[in-house]
């Protein structure tokens, strides 16, 4: 069953082309890994899934909600929608509680003490129990991305989007965040990743995507396109990345 | 010169001073407030792609910072009256005044901390659900508000200066209370003096505390 289904969208900035055509869909409980060259249109496209951008042309619908129909209530939508950002973008003047919580109390309509219980089992769970009540700025990049993963399971979400959540981090800090991830992934959430850590991708995807130059150029089962790509430029892509 | 100073004016005028002073600050207080709430909304609609509603704020923004203030000042306590009916007094419709010339400034403050706000920022606070209000109120304007605090507080030090313009319409603030006094007693230049230093106290104590506020927030970030 379709959890998020992309039917041949395209975007532009302007004069500019981001998006082109680009079909592709994840069922429930799939984990999709997306990845492809810089500037080729991976963050463009998964921000469009939340409607955080707009398309111009076809459709995007998540759990059966027409996500461009004007009519649709787009923070409703968005609330089961967890996302995580590349630079964790976590609020920076409310405590790591606060900011697990506040989508809670604002948006589920949840009481304070009873987000802050829930929040206090979600950083748990991302291993960030005695941080709770410090500033991000006061954490490290891995523990504040724990942190966002954290805020936007608070939601309850039916399915997460992740942008490059690991490419901002020191690499040491790279597999606390990846476990995370991993751990989400058995556990069944359906799950569309935008990451070149191709390790992650071979442990716990489905399918990969591969973009170049806003088009969706490849989108195979795991072990086909590792096995071998069929584009020239995946090929090129893979190799630069797993060689380095 | 200062062997003719007569301080026994100063302590004798003292509650008849301390009431124009007391004016001075409340219209500070009032105008800053109501300011930078209304410039803050200001500040939105023009950030905001709202077509008309943008461009009326826009307009009003660069209308009111072309106008010198005082001739707001007049103009108002003539036009108000005007519109509700009944004359309001020449300390409300300083008030008011202030508060709707103020905001211009605030706004254009307010406008550069929202625009400081990374986009992430806001599309972390869409992307948990909150719409544009939720989202303006708990993650963008609370960062902005911080962010200008040191500016905010300066453009304050100057409104303050700026409240003795009031005297031109009659309303007792500082200096009119001082011009008064001055004249009782036949005493202008001690009572001028007088207001002066404590234009000048307030002024340099807050902007004191500017200076330090603006230290703790470099240490912040
Ligand atoms: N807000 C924007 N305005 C104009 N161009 C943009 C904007 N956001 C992204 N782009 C352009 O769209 C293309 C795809 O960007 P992006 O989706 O961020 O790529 P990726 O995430 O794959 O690196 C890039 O060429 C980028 O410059
Ligand atoms: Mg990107």
């Amino acid at each position: 069953m379709a959890m998020i289904e992309i039917k041949s969208i395209s975007k532009w900035f302007g004069q500019f082309q981001a998006l082109k055509e680009c079909t592709t869909q994840v069922d429930k409980g799939e984990v999709v890994v997306v990845c492809g060259p810089s500037g080729s249109g991976k963050s463009t496209l998964i921000k469009c899934v939340n409607a955080l951008e707009p398309i111009q042309q076809g459709e995007i619908i998540v759990d059966g909600i027409r996500v461009n129909d004007p009519k649709t209530d787009l923070p409703k939508l968005r609330s089961l929608v967890g996302m995580v950002f590349q630079h964790f973008e976590l609020f920076p003047h409310m405590t790591v509680l606060d900011n697990v919580s506040l989508g809670q109390v604002k948006v589920l309509g949840r009481k304070p003490d009873e987000a802050a219980e829930n929040s206090k089992k979600l950083l748990h769970r991302v291993g960030l129990s005695h941080h709770a009540h410090k500033h991000p700025g006061q954490l490290s990049g891995g523990q504040q991305q724990r942190v966002a993963i954290a805020r936007a399971l608070a939601m309850n979400p039916i399915c997460m989007l992740f942008d490059e959540p690991t490419s901002a981090l020191d690499p040491e800090m790279i597999n606390e965040v990846l476990d995370v991830m991993v751990e989400l992934a058995q556990e069944g959430m359906t799950m569309m990743v935008v990451t070149h850590e191709m390790g992650f991708a071979k442990k716990v995807a489905h399918r990969v995507i591969f973009m170049d130059a806003g088009a969706i150029v490849e989108d195979d089962k795991k072990e086909e396109f590792f096995g071998s790509p069929r584009s020239e430029r995946a090929q090129q892509f893979l190799s630069k990345i797993l060689h380095h | 010169m200062l062997s003719g100073f007569d301080f026994s004016v100063i302590t004798a005028s003292l509650p008849f001073i301390r009431e124009g002073l007391l004016f001075s600050v409340k219209l500070t207080v009032i105008a800053m407030t109501g300011g930078i709430i209304f410039g803050t909304l200001l500040a939105m609609a023009r950030l905001a792609n709202l077509g008309p509603l943008s461009l009326a704020a826009t307009w009003y923004v660069n209308l009111m910072r072309s106008i010198p203030l005082l001739m707001v000042i007049l103009w108002f306590f003539l036009v108000i009256p005007l519109i509700t009916g009944t004359p309001i007094g020449a300390e409300n419709s300083a008030i008011v005044t202030f508060t709707a010339f103020e905001a211009a400034y605030y706004s254009e403050i307010m406008r550069a901390g929202i625009q400081s706000i990374p986009k992430g920022q806001v599309w972390a606070g869409y992307a948990i659900g909150m719409n544009y209000w939720q989202t303006m109120g708990n993650v963008v304007l609370p960062q902005a508000f911080r962010n200008m605090l040191p500016i905010l507080l300066t453009q304050t030090i100057i409104l303050f200066q700026d409240t003795s313009l009031v005297y031109a319409i009659g309303a007792k603030d500082l200096l009119k209370a001082a011009e008064i006094a001055g004249k009782n007693y036949n005493r202008p230049v001690e009572m001028y003096v007088f207001a002066a230093i404590i234009y000048f106290v307030i002024c340099f104590g807050l902007s004191y505390i500017v200076k330090r506020l603006q230290q703790r927030i470099a240490i912040i970030r």
